[in-house]
């Protein structure tokens, strides 16, 4: 590392500035968390009480249990659909739909949220009419939307994991007489397990901060937590805003730990075999 | 893996058609609803406009298309100036994202192999956070009594707050910010993979380190800069939060406008004109997308 700091200097230097870059304002949004001041940008003491007013805030508590509600069955189905488009993708390259499986599969993840918000809710709007449902939106509509664009960060996640599994672990299993789902449910999905957690928890998180697709499809009951943080946000910078975004924070970073050693250690143990 | 397809025929099909069927029907067929909605009239209703196909008492069915949205956004200088305001926008704020993000993939693909999935995970970590939350920051920082202005003016740079936030600049910094990382993985991951055998080569051969990296480096790496520059222009063009919360009055951008015209003016057909306007104008950098991403992974194998 001195080596590379040594022979490198101003590479150094643009790291270290873009990590600041990436990090102060997270920083600055958990410090002002703890701040007595309604003004949040003004320091005047040391304080939790934001904490404690953000738990006794009705509406924010119900929005932030609908979305995790909804982002933990978001991150299961996009799991599985993930995963099936990511086996298709690698494992099967010659069957019918695999092109355009690929496009599909491609286009959420950059596709502007709010064509796919947009065009969802008018979908949903039409096939209501035609055959009854979904009836009126709300939780099932918003599931429908998150799962689509979740499954698409899924299947790139467990598509590399994929391609550079080696696949002749597969092979000698199915030489011994091993049947493919046997196969599929003791070997393979064991080493692609770290990408499926993964995928569950980037799914988890993407639903659970999802403004734009979930204000098109929800319906009235169905108002998510982005959707009451907007709202408070457009206001002006408030500090259970600030209380809020660190809890966040601390929650994911304690999940992306806990995977990061989950991932250290079969990475080690594949290492050792 | 041909011996697996050959034994089970029947759960293969079935595992290309049910994410291939889910994408189909979730995500291509809901936008020939946009195309619908957008050549069909407002009304005064829930939901907000008329269909094309109406039948009369006696049976009669009739089929009135209305191109006046699309005539619309030719002839209202507000839709041409939110597309500009859009490429304009997404155009800076790309080249912005190449300029710090190549510094920073190169540099990590430069450090010592074990600190480089460290470095990377610092990069990606940001992106697991609420991307909402995350843009919200930077209202205290750069508002006018924010962070910035306090240090700016308490080492006496500045004596009065510089208003930043409302302003285009607040957007460059907020769209560079939050999407940094979309531009520094696939580059990356170009960077990570160039032989260095020509770079020693060109280095006995009396290159020097920049002459090197701008005739063997730069040239290489072209698919990752292109694919990323893709994944940050495409979502920009259609931005909403960054524009809304960071952005100011004089910041018009399609997805703003979208937003506007759909939950304040409630005119659907409108605003369904404008997201299949984007929608066309999105195919070339997707094509583009597809086509460097491909490349990149074909040099892979």
């Amino acid at each position: 590392m001195r080596d590379f700091i040594s022979r490198n200097p101003l590479l150094f230097v643009f790291l270290i500035a873009g990590y600041a870059f990436l990090y102060l304002p997270i920083i600055s949004l958990i410090v002002y968390s703890f701040n007595e001041s309604r003004l949040v940008t003004v320091w005047s003491g040391f304080s939790t009480k934001w904490y404690g007013e953000l738990m006794n805030n009705g509406p924010l508590l119900n929005a932030a249990w609908l979305s995790v509600k909804i982002g933990a069955l978001n991150a299961t189905i996009a799991v599985i659909l993930g995963t099936l488009a990511a086996l298709a993708l690698v494992r099967f390259r010659k069957s019918r739909g695999h092109g355009t499986l690929g496009v599909m599969v491609t286009a959420p993840l950059v596709m502007p949220e709010i064509i796919i918000g947009l065009s969802l809710l008018l979908f949903f709007i039409a096939l209501e009419d035609l055959i009854g449902w979904p009836a009126g939106r709300g939780q099932t509509t918003i599931l429908i939307a998150h799962a689509t664009f979740s499954m698409a960060y899924v299947t790139v996640i467990v598509q590399s994991r994929l391609a550079h599994m080696d696949p002749s672990i597969e092979e000698a299993a199915l030489d011994l007489g091993a049947r493919p789902a046997r196969v599929f449910f003791t070997i393979t999905l064991p080493m692609i397990f770290p990408a499926l957690a993964a995928g569950w928890l980037l799914a988890f998180t993407l639903s659970l901060d999802d403004l734009v697709i979930a204000s098109f499809v929800s319906g009235p009951g169905s108002t998510t937590l982005p959707m009451v943080v907007y709202s408070s946000v457009r206001l002006g910078v408030s500090p259970q805003i600030n209380a809020l975004a660190s809890l966040i924070i601390a929650l994911v970073s304690i999940a992306v730990l806990v995977a990061s050693v989950i991932m250290y250690r079969s990475e080690k143990v594949r290492q050792d075999a | 893996m041909t011996l697996l397809q050959k034994l089970i025929p029947k759960n293969h099909q079935l595992i290309v058609a049910i994410p291939w069927l889910w994408l189909a029907i979730f995500f291509v067929l809901p936008f020939l609803f946009i195309l619908k909605i957008s050549l069909s009239e407002p009304q005064l209703a829930m939901p907000p406009y008329q269909d094309w196909i109406r039948e009369f008492e006696d049976g009669l069915l009739t089929i009135t298309l209305n191109f006046g949205n699309y005539q619309l956004m030719f002839e209202d200088d507000l839709y041409l100036q939110a597309l500009l305001g859009s490429l304009k926008v997404a155009g800076i704020s790309t080249l912005l994202c190449i300029l710090t993000g190549y510094p920073i993939a190169y540099a990590i693909t430069r450090a010592p192999l074990q600190f480089r999935m460290p470095f990377l995970m610092l990069i990606i970590l940001p992106f697991w956070t609420s991307f909402l939350l995350r843009v919200y920051a930077w209202i205290g920082i750069l508002k006018d009594n924010g962070l910035l202005n306090q240090l700016l003016m308490s080492t006496g740079i500045i004596d009065s707050p510089l208003q930043i936030l409302h302003t285009p600049a607040a957007v460059y910094i907020g769209v560079v910010y939050s999407y940094l990382p979309f531009f520094v993985l696939p580059l990356y991951a170009t960077l990570v993979r160039l032989d260095d055998t020509l770079l020693e080569a060109a280095a006995d051969l009396g290159a020097r380190p920049l002459r090197q990296f701008l005739t063997i480096t730069l040239p290489q790496s072209v698919p990752g800069i292109a694919a990323g520059a893709m994944l940050v222009f495409i979502p920009v063009m259609g931005e909403f939060v960054i524009p809304d919360l960071l952005g100011g009055p004089g910041t018009l951008m399609l997805g703003k406008l979208l937003w506007t015209e759909f939950f304040n003016n409630k005119d659907w057909p409108v605003a369904s004109s404008l997201a299949a306007i984007l929608l066309v104008i999105l195919i070339v950098p997707f094509v583009l997308l597809r086509h460097f991403e491909q490349k990149a992974s074909e040099e892979e194998r």
